[in-house]
């Protein structure tokens, strides 16, 4: 193992010429496990691999090799991204193409490691090959990348997700990384790695599209005695999970980006600043972080280029405003993570009062790429105004799920049509939601929008970190928007007014839209309307004068639904009617006389008992008890109980 | 206690503000909560006083003051898990305990709090109870699980 890190460290990463010695090519093939003796076997390893069960996919394959198979390796990987397959299993036979075999839970492993080692493959279970050139393909079986999930990706910031086991740097360093970070260190003036990144034209992949080179200049030209770099990895979307599939699939490119990164605005101090209750993330960081620190990449004097730099994890102790740069920046002080009035801005004054460059995940992940490649490269990808590619995590009820990459410029239809492949169960598509609870909604006559920065904010739409939300006619959107009402209230860090009463009084106000009026005649109708009257000026104010982006953006949702599906707000206020059946104060339900049997099983499960009959009799429903909970209309096995 | 608390104060020498984070939260995963002598000791290390130690603490949701059950759910209300039924989970969740998100029930047996995104999206809902993943719950599958558990506690 150590002949191996000093060849790594002597043949590769300080080596000077940038084409390797073919002998050297030779070894790192074996690393990369490209060129293998017996059969290996990878299982996918991220958290929504987990969560499908694919530990125990594990543990069953491992005592399979046990007992069957004893010379073959298994190996886990990252997530190569769709976490419908999951858990996603890769086999490799010697001399030939890899195969991928999704959804292999425990007892699916016994009968297709029998197969694949007998040459009767089960059909059902296979994703499709992958390979290089000189392998053997296997005859009728679809490669990967001509599936319509990955086909119309270009897959470069997740270029090594799913590809090798993140736990090794070893594999890392043979897949070219950690090359440009030493290039750049040895050779490179702090303004040269700017100008590279700002010739390349990255805009910070937060949502604000700034541009990343400009930003580290800011840093890099106050004077000071020490600055920091920290690495926004706190993704508190709910529904967003790209930083969290990349911390786990390729943490050693992200630790070189924020190398550079910390390098180009000659900072020693780096902080990944992470999100609580990701800990199989934050280990696999940590590992690799040591890992890094025993190849002398991280500390003292790094390879002899008097440049010193070390690098810390810090957990956000939940608080999702703690995502904006100057609540972050109190947080990691020690205080309430509360934001504060910009400028000055966290370039000028940031950490501790020094200059701080705050960077998020994505973007930082394609700075050794840019390295590597130059600029121009970077520039060939997506369009003029936004080179590169987006990461986004597609959710909700398209009939595939998971991380995807695009190159900027490709529109909103492809990823919906294509990659997520439309929607589940033939159900009617109704809108996107991009960027989470302050994103706002697409519609289906604006699907035709190319995803880049200045074409989504002609349209008003913000980019967003990466959350890709696909609904469907089964939605109700008053009710969605109140969730995120509900969620950006709970969340509102209480410093200013606006965001602070506002959101409270917009929940407030939408759910009095869902609830059931107790009678009629009160005046609770009246207050219903006055509020609803008074909701878009809430909204308006909040916007103008909130103090941060949080309280700004807060009232996206409920602006863009109101504005896409202002039939359905009304069908809630005027005729008390959900036409999705999700709002349970509005749902009336009643029993089909000449269908109920008189079962009694949805008077046995009724919460409130307010079913009442006869055995062998129909039931019937008494409307005053009735909560609209909907356990009956699940329960029933006869479709007698209608739902109005 | 006290000599788990004291090994960790002795990993943070200089003690310094911006320690108070990182140590609140070691000794939250050491003791499954904050407890008021933990406080108290914290605040005279790093010389701040209990009140602006709680009222940092309590502005974010990942500390307790109580401890967790020994049943812990939590429930994952990231906005793919909403749209597939996570809401009538909590509601179900919050029947059957009795309690509300982060406290805990009276005979110490169950807690359960509400998460965003914990990256199942396409099996939602999902629940994580001490650790171990469910996933497509459904609301009348709870009542079994809740007896189940109960079960294994009430016979450990």
């Amino acid at each position: 193992m150590d002949d191996l890190k000093t060849f790594l460290i002597e043949k590769v990463l300080t080596f000077e010429s940038d084409t390797l010695s073919p002998e050297t090519e030779k070894i790192l093939q074996r690393v990369r496990r490209e060129k293998i003796d017996n059969p290996v076997i990878f299982v996918s390893s991220g958290t929504s691999s987990l969560i499908a069960g694919s530990e125990k996919t594990f543990s069953a394959i491992e005592t399979y090799i046990k007992e069957n198979e004893p010379l073959a390796a298994i190996v886990r990987v990252g997530c190569t991204g769709p976490s419908t397959f999951e858990p996603l299993v890769c086999i490799q036979i010697p001399g030939k193409n890899k195969l991928y075999f999704r959804n292999i839970t425990e007892e699916k492993v016994e009968p297709l490691l029998n197969g694949v080692f007998h040459n009767d493959i089960n059909e059902d279970d296979l994703a499709g090959q992958t390979g290089t050139k000189g392998f053997e393909i296997w005859s009728g079986i679809p490669f990967m990348d001509e599936l319509p999930f990955f086909t119309r990706q270009k897959r470069v910031v997740l270029g090594n997700c799913g590809c090798y086991d993140p736990e090794s740097i070893e594999e890392y360093i043979a897949r070219g990384g950690y090359r440009a970070y030493i290039k750049a260190i040895r050779h490179y003036t702090f303004e040269e790695v700017c100008d590279i990144i700002e010739k390349s034209g990255l805009r910070g992949r937060s949502g604000g599209g700034y541009l990343t080179g400009l930003k580290w200049k800011h840093a890099l030209n106050t004077t000071s005695n020490a600055r920091y770099l920290i690495c926004n990895a706190k993704e508190s979307d709910p529904g967003a999970f790209t930083d969290r599939t990349i911390l786990e699939s390729d943490p050693h490119r992200l630790i070189e980006g924020i190398a550079i990164a910390a390098y180009a605005i000659g900072a020693s101090n780096a902080i990944i600043f992470m999100r609580s209750g990701s800990d199989h993330a934050k280990n696999r960081l940590q590992k690799a972080i040591e890992r890094a620190r025993e190849f002398g990449l991280f500390g003292h004097n790094i390879f002899s280029s008097g440049y010193n730099l070390e690098l810390i994890i810090r957990v956000e102790p939940g608080a999702f405003v703690c995502g904006e740069e100057t609540a972050l920046i109190n947080t990691l002080e020690g205080k309430r993570g509360m934001p504060q009035l910009k400028p000055p801005y966290p370039t000028t004054a940031g950490l501790f009062g020094k200059p701080t460059v705050i960077n998020n995940v994505e973007t930082l992940m394609n700075i050794p790429l840019i390295m590597q490649n130059g600029p121009e490269w970077f520039r060939t990808l997506g369009t003029e105004s936004s080179p590169g590619t987006k990461v986004f995590a597609v959710a909700g009820k398209g009939r595939m799920s998971g991380v995807v990459e695009i190159e900027m410029g490709t529109t909103i239809r492809t990823i919906l049509e294509d990659i997520a492949d439309g929607i589940k169960e033939g159900k009617e598509f109704k809108a996107i939601q991009l960027g989470g609870a302050s994103g706002s909604f697409i519609t289906g006559e604006n699907l035709d929008i190319a995803i880049d920065y200045e074409e989504l904010k002609e349209k008003g739409i913000g980019m967003g970190a990466g959350g890709f939300v696909i609904i469907d006619e089964n939605t109700c959107m008053v009710d969605l928007v109140r969730y995120y009402m509900e969620f950006i209230r709970n969340e509102s860090c209480g410093k200013c007014i606006p965001c602070r009463e506002g959101t409270g009084r917009m929940l407030e106000i939408l759910e009095s839209v869902i609830r059931k009026p107790l009678n009629e005649e009160s005046g609770t109708t009246l207050e219903r309307f006055k509020g609803v009257m008074q909701l878009e000026t809430i909204a308006s104010v909040m916007k103008d004068t909130s103090l941060c982006g949080l309280g700004q953006t807060a009232p996206n949702p409920f602006i863009s639904a109101l504005k896409n599906f202002r039939d359905e707000f009304e069908e809630h206020i005027f005729d008390r009617k959900c036409r999705a059946n999700k709002c349970r104060g509005l749902r009336t339900f009643s029993i089909d006389v000449d269908k109920c049997t008189g079962c009694t099983a949805c008077a046995a499960k009724c919460p409130v008992n307010a079913i009442y009959g006869t055995r062998l009799q129909p039931f019937f429903i008494v409307e005053e008890k009735c909560i609209g909970c909907g356990i009956c209309f699940d329960i029933c096995k006869f479709s007698a109980i209608n739902v109005k | 206690m006290d000599a788990d608390l004291d090994i960790i104060l002795k990993k943070y020498k200089q003690g310094k503000r911006e320690d108070l984070i990182p140590l609140l939260q070691e000794i939250q995963d050491n003791l499954g909560y904050l407890s008021e002598e933990a406080i108290i000791k914290v605040g005279s290390f790093l010389g701040l006083s209990t009140t602006k130690i709680y009222g940092l603490a309590t502005f974010y949701d990942r500390f307790r003051f109580i401890p967790s059950g020994k049943i812990h759910i939590k429930i994952c209300h990231g906005t793919s898990c909403f749209l597939n039924g996570s809401q009538s989970i909590i509601t179900k969740i919050k029947e059957e305990t009795g309690v509300n998100s982060g406290q805990t029930t009276r005979d110490g047996n169950f807690s359960y709090e509400i998460v965003s995104c914990m990256g199942g999206c396409c099996n939602g809902p999902v629940i994580n109870v001490n650790g171990q993943h469910h996933t497509h719950i459904k609301t009348d599958q709870l009542p079994d699980l809740i007896r189940k558990l109960k079960y294994v506690i009430e016979n450990d």
